[in-house]
């Protein structure tokens, strides 16, 4: 596989190329821990949702939680990737307080999940295909807080033995868009499957990015990982500040050193990190506490049966079914929550062949755009699917213009009620009497000598009789019937 | 196979043992001990032998995804040299 081409970066000494590996964490989606029967629940008071073996208690065994290992497949598969059905685990040897163990119950040569690709969407409908190595499960360890105390750091254990889902991708990222697009696709994807929330403010899923420079075509070039990015944005911002750091080095006769860094958004720059282990000798070798982790094929069939439809199967379907723009679609299918709104639209549509499209265009301009403009999500929307479906019902088989709709709006916006019942109270309807449209149009024409001169000679000036005619009719006529009243009245 | 002086200390050190320098010869004697016991095995051709991970065949236990321990903080920091609000305190790991 090739990556896609990225922005290239401007330097002293011409254009360099940026390359960019990702590995991100995701917690998994599960009552409770990997290896222990203590609640996941966010939050808690200190070392309350921890048991004797997430803090490594003499005697205590590890025993894995099955709907762990099931989460891993739906989101292998979801990553169109090889379901290794036989994997290991392994001990990943460190000495740090967040790990009382030890050591990091992981994955290292015989991973869950193998490779696969997604397919993440660009600016101006652009995509690119970027690999995955390899998904494996491991042990979250637990948090530290450095700044209760001058001398001292307070360690609680609640996420120590969560689930997490490593996530590696192949070194096929070329600019902080496709790695920001790159982490929005593995966040829909694994929302949609319910396999990890994405709450990344919950540190649910962190980012790991690997970044190096090079001249476009040339040798690869010193990597530095930068550690624990939790904003999708801060990792475009990560990557912008990065590479140019390293372009400035090379470019000044220095030389990069592999080293781990941290992101610091205030600053806009990363800095190096003092190095958890000054060696990074994990010493892996097989747990023995843990057998291989061994399922059937069929196990793997069942899972894949009961999946959701993912984010591109959506969007394929939107445009095939509905006729809507690949732009329309990736807006729609990004978030779970949007497209189930959209999909309710839909379901409420008498006539959704006709309609389709033009719910869309509502969801996303209308709903979407004063959703963002208030701060507001889909949830607390107070539009409902199916007040907005009579909306744009109401276009469709012309009782109103998209003009008086967006009035309509307004008014279901701000007062709520039945859209239908509102046009009927306070008199929307479009007028497509063609009678009295006629009367208008006759007294404009007639009001207007000198126009209507100018617009036999110059038949775009039309125009300016419709404004008028539906200015006097406050917005309720139909425009196609004035349009073609007035052409034939003008005889143009 | 067999481990100098300065392999020895740096496993002690990777392990946190401390290890003063008039030991170090004593357990480098020790370890390349070890270490040619078990290179016996080397002498056995296991051409194509799955390597084995359990005795009996057995598949790996597995949990339901319940919620059945914890809430038992008291019991978790009891033995912690310091705590405060059912926090483990440690001397500071960074700057």
């Amino acid at each position: 596989m090739t990556a896609t081409s990225g922005k290239l970066m401007k330097g002293a000494t011409g254009d360099w190329e940026v390359v960019i590996g990702m590995e991100i964490h995701a917690q998994v989606t599960s009552k409770s821990k990997l290896f222990s029967g203590a609640s996941t629940a966010f939050g808690g008071d200190p070392n309350t949702h921890v048991s004797l073996v997430d803090v490594a208690m003499p005697g205590m065994l590890p025993v894995i939680n099955e709907e762990c290992v099931r989460q891993a497949v739906r989101t292998g598969l979801g990553l169109n990737a090889k379901i290794n059905l036989r994997s290991v685990f392994d001990r990943k040897n460190y000495f740090y307080p967040d790990l009382p163990q030890g050591y990091q119950i992981s994955q290292y040569k015989d991973p869950i999940v193998g490779e696969g690709e997604v397919t993440v969407e660009l600016d101006g409908g652009k995509t690119a295909t970027i690999g995955i190595e390899r998904l494996h499960i491991e042990q979250d360890p637990g948090k530290m807080l450095h700044d209760q105390s001058p001398s001292l750091s307070y360690i609680d254990y609640n996420r120590c033995g969560v689930a997490l889902m490593e996530i590696v991708s192949k070194p096929d990222i070329r600019d902080a868009e496709q790695a920001k697009a790159y982490v929005t696709k593995l966040r829909s994807i694994m929302r949609y499957l319910g396999t990890c929330d994405g709450d990344m403010e919950k540190g649910s899923l962190r980012a790991d990015v690997n970044v190096s420079v090079r001249k476009p075509g040339g040798p690869l070039g010193t990597r530095c990982e930068i550690k624990n990015i939790n904003s999708i944005s801060f990792i475009g911002q990560a990557v912008e500040a990065e590479a140019r750091r390293q372009i400035e080095i090379i470019e000044d006769g220095g030389v990069i050193e592999q080293e781990t860094r941290r992101f610091d958004p205030d600053k806009g720059e990363t800095r190096s990190m003092r190095s958890k282990e000054e060696a990074h000798d994990y010493r892996y070798f097989p747990d023995p506490d843990l057998l291989p982790l061994e399922f059937s094929q069929a196990f793997v069939d069942e899972l894949k049966a009961a999946l959701p439809e993912l984010p591109d199967q959506k969007k394929a379907r939107f445009i095939a079914d509905l006729g809507l723009s690949p732009y329309d679609a990736s807006v729609l299918v990004a978030e779970r929550e949007s497209a189930a709104f959209y999909e309710s639209v839909l379901a409420a549509l008498p006539d959704r062949a006709r309609d389709g499209k033009l719910a869309a265009n509502w969801v996303i301009n209308e709903l979407f755009g004063r959703l963002n403009k208030e701060g507001r999500d889909i949830a607390s929307s107070p539009v409902s699917a199916s007040q907005l479906a009579a909306i744009v019902a109401l276009i469709g088989e012309g009782t109103i213009s998209g003009k008086i709709a967006k009035d309509l709006f307004e008014i279901v916006w701000s007062e709520g009620g039945d859209p239908r019942e509102l046009v009927e109270s306070r008199g929307m309807k479009q007028v497509t009497d063609l009678g009295a449209i006629e009367k208008v149009v006759d007294e404009i024409i007639a009001a207007n000598p000198d126009k209507v001169a100018q617009a036999k000679a110059k038949p775009q000036l039309a125009g300016w009789f419709v404004g008028q005619v539906m200015k006097s009719s406050g917005g309720k006529a139909n425009p196609q019937a004035v349009n073609d009243l007035l052409k034939s009245k003008l005889g143009i | 196979m067999s481990v100098d002086a300065a392999t020895v200390r740096k496993i002690a050190q990777l392990a946190r043992i401390a290890v003063t320098d008039a030991e170090v010869p004593h357990l480098q004697g020790e370890l390349n001990a070890m270490l040619a016991f078990v290179e016996q095995l080397s002498e056995v051709n296991v051409e194509g032998v799955e390597p084995m991970t359990s005795v009996t065949p057995m598949a790996m236990k597995k949990r339901q995804d319940v919620v059945t321990d914890g809430e038992i903080a008291d019991d978790i920091i009891k033995n912690a040299p310091m705590t405060e609000n059912n926090f483990f305190l440690v001397p500071k790991v960074v700057e």
